[in-house]
């Protein structure tokens, strides 16, 4: 293997692993606070990249306004899931078992009704030209969009580490991670804190949805479910409740799996397997994660 | 919370995860049944009416195949819609791109909706699937487009109006070695879809022999139907650059590996089968598919027979648009289905599949079906194109 070769596979690799990423991250924030697993984040994903596609193809709205609104309407999503499956079983001090299965139920909730409001056809995502071009650096091709997702990744990692940790709602948001009934007792509105961390961690799986629509220009209604698989797993290798952890996570998965495909091509088809097996490993020998000792407890 | 617990919260996550990941089949196999429980109850075959029965694949990675087949079916049965004096029905079910959903849509049809007879599937790997438990039951089928020679061969019960692989893979190693002059070739396969490696496996073969260079064939890259990312695949490809590449499979999955093939700078032509003739294989390729080569069943633009003239006016009519090859399959598999009842003389399952059998020079949409031994049609194959975002007609080839 040449080493123009190689690096191709490595930029290749970062490109998928810095979208990981990009959805690992919401999903590991929710779980830091309000320790759920929230399962229907895969689905959110498949809404997000769905309003995109109506708001272009129906309303005929320029593609950034498009996205905007996608956004705003995934995060408004998020807050009526909360309040519609979880809050009910938190205030009434359901085993945290029950949540889960909750968000389960959400989660084929959205998959079914959109599979019927949508249609089962697969659709092409709209994609503006800005992204769609390819730098060429000698041998090596490099797409628009291998480059602006792992900066999207980084900003956002940036702004979320800099919300949970130097800010009054961080504060906040800490402190219902540590204990939700002492600090209620403080004085801080948990019922908000949880909203806000939903709306956020929807915003969030919002862009990565976009993202993942730009990069990989085919919705269909069950779109979400692997790539919210994958991230799920990204975040629980670099550690569940870690911020940084989950970015680390999902550049390990997109690399090994780019890498384990372009040495051993005859794998090629065990490409899934190879993230749950790490998954397995991972929950055997460390299962808190590859950063999740540190700063388990601090989100 | 404690390092411990956490493990174990995590454990007892996935393991309910993974639970209900299975029990998410059976619900929304309930959730189908339901749906079609209105059409069931009136469709029992005494009466005045004849149930045919129908398993597409509506939703899934292969949905817009399953539709396109659909229409031609609906088409057909609007213009023909009796058959012994009885008024026909269908009772069309959604095998969800998926083999296990085909076996269950085939028990369903036969069992509850006591179908004589069938017509189905989109994709050579679901009609495998739904047809062993046809041939258990006894019940006949006809399939609109798998072209996977496995598909009939030991199975009495199979029939299709379509070509098989060994002949398309054939027309399109010589167009790749008559007409683009290519002496190496690439070949990408779905190894979790039937079509594909059973199709790449015939390209291979008549490529090789039509070269005469046994190393012809300088790649094997693999994926799987689902599968997004195809970047690792193409760049070992483009290390060895091919003269042409032979990629054929879903058209979604398809149209996202050449755009990303073209990304990469990959500028060899690449080759399919019938399966990219979708819409949608152009709207997600865009310019990438540009030039793209395939064989299929079908062109609107070279009519071959009288009833293709018939089923082309109708169908421009009713959806106001030029007809797939799939939609006129499906034209064609209800009306060989029809001839077969009306030949029978009764509604019954065994008859039907005996007159099936000797189906001779029926005149269809897509060409003059006569069924073999192993209830395969002998037909001529049609090369298209992508040109300017269109699907354009290059030539018809005739079986040997």
């Amino acid at each position: 293997m040449t080493f123009e070769l190689f690096v191709q596979h490595l930029v290749n690799g970062i490109s998928l692993g810095s979208l990981y990423a990009l959805i690992a991250i919401g999903y590991t924030m929710v779980y830091g606070i309000i320790r759920l697993i929230n399962f229907a984040h895969g689905d959110i994903i498949t809404l997000a990249a769905y309003f995109v596609f109506f708001g272009v193809g129906l309303f005929a709205m320029p593609w950034w306004l498009a996205a905007i609104l996608s956004i705003i309407l995934t995060a408004i999503t998020g807050i009526i899931i909360e309040k519609a499956a979880y809050k009910p079983l938190r205030s009434k001090n359901a085993p945290r078992i029950s949540l889960l299965i909750s968000a389960i139920g959400v989660s084929f909730f959205i998959e079914n009704v959109s599979t019927v409001v949508f249609g089962g056809r697969p659709k092409s995502f709209y994609s503006p030209e800005i992204f769609k071009g390819v730098i060429k650096a000698g041998g090596i091709s490099i797409p628009n969009l291998s480059v602006i997702i792992p900066i999207v990744t980084a900003v956002l990692l940036i702004a979320l580490v800099y919300l949970v940790n130097k800010t009054v709602t961080g504060m906040s948001m800490r402190a219902c991670s540590k204990d939700m009934d002492t600090a209620k007792l403080m004085g801080i509105d948990v019922d908000r804190v949880i909203s806000l961390t939903f709306c956020i961690g929807s915003a969030l799986a919002a862009i990565g949805g976009i993202m993942w629509g730009l990069k990989y220009p085919q919705i269909h209604p069950l779109i979400g479910v692997m790539p919210g698989l994958k991230c799920f797993i990204a975040a629980v290798v670099g550690g569940i409740g870690n911020i940084p952890g989950a970015v680390v996570g999902g550049m390990l998965l997109g690399l090994g799996e780019i890498l384990l495909v372009a040495f051993l091509p005859g794998l090629s088809g065990y490409r899934d397997a190879f993230a749950f097996i790490i998954l397995i490993l991972i929950l055997l020998f460390r299962p808190t994660g590859i950063l999740g000792e540190k700063i388990a407890e601090k989100v | 919370m404690k390092i411990k617990n956490l493990h174990k919260f995590l454990a007892l996550s996935i393991a309910v995860l993974l639970m209900f990941s299975i029990l998410a089949g059976c619900g929304s196999q309930q959730a189908s049944q339901s749906k079609n429980q209105g059409e069931s109850n009136a469709g029992e075959a005494s009466g005045d009416k004849i149930v045919i029965g129908v398993y597409e694949p509506m939703t899934g990675a292969s949905a817009a195949g399953g539709q396109m087949t659909v229409e031609g079916i609906e088409l057909a049965k609007e213009m023909f819609p009796e058959v012994l004096g009885k008024r026909v029905e269908l009772s069309i079910q959604d095998n969800k791109t998926d083999k296990t959903e085909a076996a269950n849509a085939v028990s369903r049809l036969i069992e509850r909706d006591k179908v004589q007879v069938i017509i189905g599937s989109y994709g050579s790997s679901l009609s495998m699937a739904g047809g062993q438990v046809a041939k258990d039951m006894g019940v006949p089928v006809i399939g609109c487009s798998p072209t996977n020679p496995l598909v009939t061969l030991n199975n009495d019960y199979y029939f299709r109006v379509c070509f098989i692989d060994p002949f398309q893979g054939t027309v399109m190693a010589k167009y790749a070695v008559n007409t683009l002059n290519a002496k190496k070739a690439a070949m990408i396969m779905d190894v979790s879809n039937d079509y594909s490696v059973g199709l790449c496996n015939y390209f291979r073969e008549a490529f090789i022999a039509l070269t005469g260079d046994a190393n012809a064939i300088v790649a094997e890259a693999k994926y799987k139907t689902g599968d997004q990312d195809f970047t690792a695949q193409l760049t070992n490809i483009k290390d060895l650059a091919p003269d042409v590449i032979f990629a054929p499979g879903n058209y979604g999955e398809s149209a996202l590996l050449i755009k990303q093939a073209r990304d990469l700078g990959i500028t060899a032509p690449f080759l399919g089968g019938d399966t990219y003739e979708a819409p949608e294989f152009i709207e997600i390729g865009g310019q990438a598919v540009e030039g793209v080569a395939f064989s299929t069943h079908y062109t609107a633009e070279a009519p071959v027979t009288e009833v293709s003239k018939k089923f082309l006016d109708a169908y421009k009519q009713k959806y106001g648009k030029e007809p797939t090859a799939f939609a006129a399959l499906g034209f064609d598999a209800y009306l060989v289905a029809l001839e077969a009842i009306e030949r029978a003389g009764v509604y019954e399952a065994k008859a039907i599949r005996d007159e099936l059998a000797k189906t001779a020079n029926f005149e269809g949409a897509t060409g003059i079906i006569t069924l073999d031994e192993n209830g395969d049609a002998n037909k001529s194959a049609v090369i298209k194109q992508v040109k300017d975002g269109k699907f354009v007609y290059i030539e018809t080839i005739q079986p040997e």
